[in-house]
């Protein structure tokens, strides 16, 4: 019996060698089965998509450029005398990670370009995190049931914000180095435990002969792969969830228009991971980025004027020059039983960056419980159709853009022939009053489009074909839109406030009436979509029009 | 002897001791601080040269500074200014000044380098001052790296590491110095022109201010080894940089790869 069933002939039987090799794998792994699976996963097509995939190929292309790094860097702190070939420097005292990264960009082949490569790469990884996650929150991509993915999302942009510093301090030349200074103020100015913390992190006073390795272990070991995990969550959900779509005909939440995966976005996304790459590599081979040998090496005393750090941080150093030492006769320092409290430092280090990251991790939960929502949404809004979201996206947005400028106040003065004094005041004022503008012109942007769009539904574009009438008035011609366009214009949801509601008890509690005004203010301001009746009316109205009898077509 | 010891309870002994004490630190503190100007003599200015500054300095300056550079409300006295201030002023068309301002601004000069070097003359005449210098500090074959650590040391707070110049307060600002003649940058050293401070020859020696002229002048001769520099102005122009033309070439890209369907 068992020579029987050994003997028992395979239900297909491959004709050619890799045939026989494919079949042989594939019966192991179950390939055809994982493929079939992946390879029919729809997604749609837009460019604003691809961002999430910018980030990814510039994660790849950092391990690439990485690895190599560190056949040649050597992060230890120990003193040594520069005996490389780059002469302004010769025989200065420094410590062996600047050497090292001197000796890559002078003396190791190809690795100037390779550094390069890297720190571009690094810079347009979190640039392309930035924009994915603002295109997510402004399409409103977060919601059910994407909340959970927003953020992990989130915490990847935390993760590759740390990965830069760590990697931004690591050639221990003296930008890197004033850098580095500027966290451990802030860490000291934490309460109580800011001291000690730092004595932990630098392993005594600052600056120590131990961050610099510590700071490579965590550069190319923990952050990494804590980049990686989060990554397989990230695209695990995406899948699990599919993709978002626009709203467009044929769309619904039930389904997902676009291609497969496979062949035509496999080899899309393939194509366009060596479009990033090759554009990383021409940035790289044209383009100076973190000249280290202009700084030369970091020495506690001097500091250089221009002294900036990553763009992605640019934002806490940006709070940190606004702050103002003293108002008047208020200071921001306090002795508490022997213990300084220094809050010019601690509260524009943390608190813009703290509130920020919280308002952007709770978002989802904020939007939910105001709007109770509780449905699963895969097409995406568009940005004018959410007024009060779109607003709240752009006033927080350019809440950081402020502290970002804030932090090129230097440059803005000297290339704009300004007074620097001046800068910092009028983004102090903006830092207070600039949300609350960027607020109130975004929302009224966003409804004054809808309101367009729903007049072109309604009455058709215009031609720009004149037409008299024959009593003499002259009126302009709209020519009705077809009906994929027009479904554009009108095929949203518009919510309306949610009044509040009693709960199980029949009673309405104070959180609830809360609730209650906060989805009011949402939502208050709205421009409904166009109905069929309307449509219907408005297309009737257009013929009449074109006909030139009624006396009512002339209201136009 | 014992008439000085009678006479040191007089009432003005008290007065003379203040006076002796007063003249002799004095004294020392003009040794001292003769040493620090490089040999401030007019031997290389004739008295022509100084007559005909006179001239040009009633017609061009004297305005602001004052008849005989006494210095009036618009601008302060030139007397102990020295040739070095002058050369450096007024042959970087600094001087006379374009507009009132937190600081002068560089411009063509104004004057040929015979007339630089009469107004030289003539407020060099008017008290010792620091001179131009001379050839030897000039040569631009110091100790780069030397140059360097003072650089970076004494200069790079305001000028950038990199020499690609910075702000300060109130509008004023570090220029950057690329460009800039050595014998301009030692004359900045020596005189400290508009908000920069001096750094006498006790302070950075004259054999250091060659250092640091070899290093300015290596560095912008060895150019950007890593392609153009963006102004060699750090993370900023980076930043903008990837911004604006990294991400923007990949926006286009994503246009163009899902410009065919939907």
């Amino acid at each position: 019996m068992s020579a029987a069933s050994r003997a028992e002939a395979p239900a297909y039987v491959a004709t050619t060698k890799t045939g026989r090799f494919t079949d042989f794998v594939d019966e192991r792994v179950g390939g055809s089965g994982i493929l079939r699976e992946f390879g029919r996963k729809v997604f749609p097509d837009h460019w604003s998509f691809m961002f999430g995939e910018v980030a990814l190929y510039s994660f790849v292309i950092l391990l690439l450029s990485g690895t190599f790094l560190t056949f040649f860097f050597d992060p230890s702190m120990a003193e040594t005398h520069y005996a490389g070939s780059y002469t302004p420097l010769k025989n200065v005292e420094m410590s062996v990670a600047y050497s090292s990264s001197l000796d890559i960009s002078f003396d190791v082949r190809g690795g100037l370009f390779m550094r390069q490569v890297h720190h571009w790469a690094a810079l347009l990884f979190v640039a392309s995190v930035a924009v994915h996650m603002l295109r997510v929150f402004f399409t409103g991509a977060f919601r059910k049931p994407r909340e959970m993915n927003w953020v992990v999302g989130g915490v990847l942009l935390i993760l590759a914000m740390a990965a830069g510093f760590t990697g931004y301090s690591l050639p221990d030349d003296l930008l890197s180095g004033n850098g580095l200074r500027i966290i451990d103020g802030v860490i000291k100015s934490i309460p109580v435990i800011g001291t000690y913390t730092s004595f932990f992190l630098f392993g005594g006073e600052f600056p120590g002969t131990a961050i610099i390795s510590r700071l490579y272990t965590l550069h190319i070991l923990l952050v990494p792969a804590l980049i990686l995990l989060m990554i397989v969550l990230h695209l695990f959900m995406v899948v699990v969830h599919k993709h978002t779509q626009y709203p467009g005909p044929g769309r619904n939440d039930h389904n997902v228009v676009g291609y497969p995966l496979g062949p035509v976005y496999a080899a899309k996304a393939g194509g366009f991971f060596f479009i990033v790459f090759g554009v990383i590599a021409l940035m790289a081979g044209f383009f100076t980025i973190n000249p280290i040998w202009n700084y030369g090496p970091y020495d506690p005393s001097p500091v250089s004027a221009g002294t900036q750090p990553d763009w992605y941080i640019g934002f806490v150093d940006g709070a940190l020059r606004l702050m103002p030492g003293v108002i008047g006769n208020f200071h921001f320092e306090y002795i508490i039983f022997g213990h300084v409290l220094t809050l010019n430092v601690l509260l524009p280090a943390l608190v813009p960056a703290g509130i920020i990251f919280t308002v952007l991790f709770t978002y989802p939960w904020i939007e939910r419980w105001i709007t109770k929502d509780n449905r699963e949404h895969h097409v995406l809004d568009r940005p004018r159709n959410a007024p009060t979201r779109t607003a709240i996206g752009v006033a927080g947005f350019t809440w950081y853009c402020v502290m970002w400028a804030a932090a090129g106040s230097d440059l803005i003065a000297t290339h704009f022939h300004v007074a620097l004094n001046d800068v910092t005041y009028w983004l102090r004022a903006l830092f207070f009053v600039g949300p609350f503008i960027a607020f109130a012109v975004t929302k009224r942007v966003a409804l004054a489009l809808q309101r367009k769009d729903r007049e072109i539904a309604l009455h058709g574009r215009e031609t720009g074909r004149i037409v008299r009438l024959p009593h003499g008035e002259f009126i302009e011609v709209h020519a009705p839109l077809d009906e994929y366009k027009r479904f554009k214009l009108v095929g949203f949801e518009s919510l309306a406030p949610l009044p509040a509601q009693p709960n199980e008890h029949g009673v309405v509690d104070r959180k609830e009436k809360r609730r209650a005004k906060l989805s009011q203010w949402f939502f208050e301001d709205r421009v409904v979509p166009a109905t069929p009746a309307e449509l219907e009316a408005g297309h009737g109205h257009h013929e009449a029009v074109e006909a030139g009898e009624s006396q009512k077509t002339l209201s136009h | 002897m014992k008439a000085l010891s009678q006479k040191r309870r007089h009432p003005l002994a008290a007065i003379a001791l203040l006076l002796m004490g007063l003249l002799l630190t004095g004294g020392l503190y003009a040794v001292a601080t003769t040493v620090n100007q490089a040999k401030a003599s007019t031997a290389e200015f004739s008295a022509s040269d100084a007559e005909q500054g006179g001239k040009l300095f009633a017609a061009n300056c004297a305005t602001c500074h004052g008849m005989g550079a006494s210095g009036s409300q618009a601008g302060p006295s030139l007397v102990g200014v020295g040739a070095a201030a002058v050369d450096f002023q007024v042959g970087t068309g600094r001087m006379p000044m374009q507009m009132n301002g937190p600081q002068a601004y560089k411009k063509p000069g104004q004057f040929n380098e015979q007339q630089t070097h009469q107004l030289a003359a003539y407020v060099a005449s008017l008290g010792p001052g620091p001179s131009i210098p001379e050839a030897g500090v000039l040569d631009e074959k110091g100790d780069a790296a030397k140059g360097g650590e003072l650089f970076r040391t004494n200069c790079a707070m305001c000028h950038n590491a990199a020499a690609a110049g910075g702000a300060l307060t109130r509008g004023k600002f570090a220029p950057a110095l690329a460009d800039v003649s050595g014998k301009h940058i030692y004359e900045a050293m020596v005189t400290g022109p508009q908000n920069m401070p001096v750094f006498n020859d006790a302070n950075i020696s004259p054999e250091g201010k060659r250092d640091v002229i070899t290093f300015l002048k290596q560095i912008e001769a060895n150019g950007s080894p890593g392609g153009a520099d963006l102004g060699a102005l750090g993370p900023v122009s980076e930043g903008l940089f990837v911004w604006i033309a990294g991400l923007g070439v990949i926006i286009a890209f994503t246009i163009w790869l899902t410009s065919r369907s939907s």
